[in-house]
């Protein structure tokens, strides 16, 4: 996910209305650090004007990206929350009704699962031998074959795995949890943040990683000073009344552990921020040691600040969660409900519709036997748009048009596995990620069996943007090579320890073509609603078809949109017949 | 064309990642591709999806082959398919300037048993990217 760098000055201009007024001291609080000139192109921009929250919402989907945009507006409630069902149930099909659904992913699985009980003669055709799609756990004994061709044998231990999709579900994607809950699937707190994971650039500290806790709490209490100076300084006075400003002052001492003198400085106080040289003890051990904390200048120049707003994204919030054993366990758990309706290794070559029915063709995905067809009178078809699109398919020209506009996201992640759970036994790292500038991008360590003896598997890469593309194109004995090329500068255990690990490069995996659907705020326009139109008797499913793409939850809430549409659809147009 | 290390070489070579820096693949830092030359560029990014002799791949979906691909024919077409992409493809225009997209063109128009004399330039290129 983005960044948001400037999201704690957005939070404190968002205090005031008078945004304005507020930048040019915070301008000459800043003047010479490299926020300044980040910020200085924005206000320019929008100086002497008044500036409605929207046009900071552009601005932000502008300069940071829709992510930051969408974050931005859940912040000021523009972004509605979902219309989930909790007690969502299907009822009444006419008998006989026959719905063929395209993928056993969590979309078609859904689908499957909530058709079937709502009364309608089920059937699903999957690609791969076995269900869940995107949803997706590699343990050792697992091989993972490419597109391309390349094979890889995972080979770690038992209990250890890769997830190499989706690996975390926030506590408000709702539809996920209560799936998770009525099938029995057990969940775990997935750890986000870790005060005590890195943050590392190269060009930074002479590439020395820093703990999150020391960058966190150094960057709160040295804006918090930067702040305090503007009021001192009568740059806010007209924006606030005097008790505004002094309520502030005493705010900031508050959230940036500033002294009287609203100095941010090495203390008792700050050390119970960022953490201390030497800790209390018990007996005769030693007294603590404040820690001295680091330059002002250093950290703004540094950009490390930038990694440590992710955790306060409403997606990243706390509680999050994991499946305990791998995400997969989802995937099984829907599959113990329908895998009677799923026939596997079934590819789909044409999707043909007319006044009658729907009639699919397909072949064994291994290329053997021939052309086999399988006809329904409704199709739900789940298949990521990027193999969708080359499909021969009877729908509109608008819904064609949809399913070519959306190019799949490139992705990478990197599993390996260790000797021994280093992270936790020499740097008290339990769980949580830590953020690099090198290509592998984030590390995360495993947010379960603390403490456990023998081996340990880590996430070494988790990769976004060209250098996805580049560690794609590469070999994927590469990719894992690169991974602990680049760890172990922030992990130098990492040569010494290092077993084995694995790659998944999402272009290269061959039921997907890619990590998810990219939209655009153009695409969406354009495209969004004819894309999930029923169209004749097809409706599509999944993550592209959903306002959280790349998410479990998409898929889910899109299945369910799409079926109950559906469901209306067939009773309206039986009773009609 | 650059050829791929044999995986059995780089396993060889583990535990001394220096000794074949040389070879590996340099890695952008900007956020942009920085490979510069269509060599470059086709391996560390193209070779992704339509793979190392440009032969394209078969899974539930395909990536369709650059190698003798009569398509290239009319050289606005890679162009275009680079700078916006279609279809699942995103485009590169983001992350490749004029001057890349022109090079890696020009690459697989004369590889992979393509080999069309005409060659697209930068500029002839910024027409359609419109930057």
């Amino acid at each position: 996910m983005l960044m948001h760098p400037h999201a704690y000055f957005y939070e404190i201009f968002f205090i005031f209305s008078g945004f304005d007024r507020l930048a040019q001291p915070l301008l000459q609080a800043l003047a010479g650090t490299d926020i300044f000139f980040r910020f200085k192109g924005l206000i320019m921009q929008e100086q002497a004007m008044v500036v409605s929250r929207r046009k900071v919402l552009n601005w932000i989907g502008v300069t940071a990206g829709a992510a930051a945009m969408y974050q931005a507006m859940s912040a000021l409630s523009f972004a509605a929350e979902s219309t989930y069902e909790r007690n969502f149930a299907l009822s009444g099909a006419p008998k006989g009704t026959r719905v063929l659904i395209l993928g056993a992913g969590l979309a078609g699985m859904t689908a499957a699962y909530e058709l079937r009980k709502a009364g309608y003669q089920v059937k699903v055709l999957e690609f791969n031998a076995k269900p869940g799609g995107r949803c997706w756990t590699l343990r050792g004994g697992d091989r993972f074959t490419e597109l391309g061709g390349a094979t890889q044998q995972c080979e770690f231990d038992k209990g250890l795995y890769l997830n190499p999709g989706p690996w975390r579900i926030p506590y408000h994607h709702h539809a996920v949890l209560d799936y998770c809950h009525k099938f029995g699937v057990a969940l775990e707190p997935f750890i986000q943040v870790n005060y005590n994971a890195m943050v590392h650039s190269t060009k930074a500290f002479g590439g020395k990683p820093q703990r999150y806790r020391e960058v966190q709490a150094d960057f709160q209490g040295h804006v918090a000073e930067l702040l305090s100076k503007a009021v001192n300084q009568h740059g806010l006075d007209q924006a606030l009344t005097r008790e505004d400003r002094e309520r502030l002052l005493e705010v900031m001492r508050k959230w940036g552990a500033l002294d009287a003198n609203n100095a941010y400085k090495k203390s008792l106080e700050t050390s119970l921020r960022r953490g201390f040289a030497v800790d209390d003890g018990g007996g005769l051990m030693p007294e603590a040691v404040p820690s001295e904390p680091i330059d002002c200048k250093a950290l703004l120049d540094s950009n490390l600040w930038q990694s440590i707003a992710s955790g306060q994204e409403y997606e990243f919030q706390s509680s999050i969660f994991q499946p305990v054993g791998g995400m997969d366990m989802i995937a099984q758990a829907f599959q113990k409900q329908v895998n009677d309706l799923i026939h596997y290794n079934a590819k789909v070559t044409r999707i043909q519709q007319d006044a009658n029915g729907v009639t699919v063709t397909y072949q064994n995905s291994d290329g053997s036997g021939g052309a086999q067809q399988e006809q329904a009178d409704w199709c739900v078809c789940t298949l990521p748009l990027s193999i969708l699109g080359q499909l021969p398919i009877d729908v509109s020209a608008p819904m064609m048009s949809a399913i070519r506009a959306v190019p799949y996201e490139s992705s990478v992640k990197v599993g390996l596995q260790f000797k021994r759970r280093f992270w936790e036994q020499d740097e008290h790292i339990y769980g949580g990620i830590t953020y690099t500038d090198t290509p592998v991008s984030k590390i995360s360590y495993p947010s379960t069996d603390y403490g456990k003896q023998g081996k340990g598997v880590l996430l070494g890469a988790y990769i976004w943007g060209p250098n996805a593309y580049e560690f794609t194109a590469m070999s994927p004995q590469m990719r894992v090579q690169k991974a602990v090329e680049f760890g172990a500068q922030i992990h130098p255990q990492y040569p010494g320890e290092f077993e084995n690990g694995i790659a998944v490069g999402w272009h290269r995996v061959p039921w997907t073509n890619g990590c998810y659907g990219l939209w655009t705020p153009e695409t969406r326009q354009q495209h969004y609603k004819n894309l999930c139109q029923i169209d004749g008797r097809i409706v599509l499913a999944g993550e592209h078809a959903s306002y959280i793409p790349a998410w479990m939850e998409g898929a889910i809430l899109s299945s369910h949109d799409a079926i109950k549409r559906l469901h209306t659809h067939i009773i309206a147009s039986t009773k009609t017949a | 064309m650059r050829t791929i290390m044999s995986t059995a070489v780089l396993w060889g070579l583990m535990g001394s990642a220096t000794a074949f820096a040389a070879d590996a693949p340099i890695l952008s830092t900007s956020g942009k591709f920085e490979e510069q030359t269509g060599e470059a560029l086709f391996n560390q990014v193209c070779q992704g999806c339509h793979m190392a002799q440009g032969q394209g791949a078969h899974g539930a979906g395909a990536y369709p082959a650059l190698s003798t691909n009569p398509k290239l024919g009319a050289k606005v077409y890679p162009v275009y398919m680079v700078a916006s992409g279609q279809g699942g493809m995103p485009g590169f225009k983001k992350y490749m300037d004029d001057q890349q997209i022109a090079a890696v063109v020009n690459y697989v128009r004369t590889h992979f048993g393509n080999q069309y004399p005409d060659t697209v330039t930068a500029e002839e290129v910024r027409v359609l990217t419109q930057r």
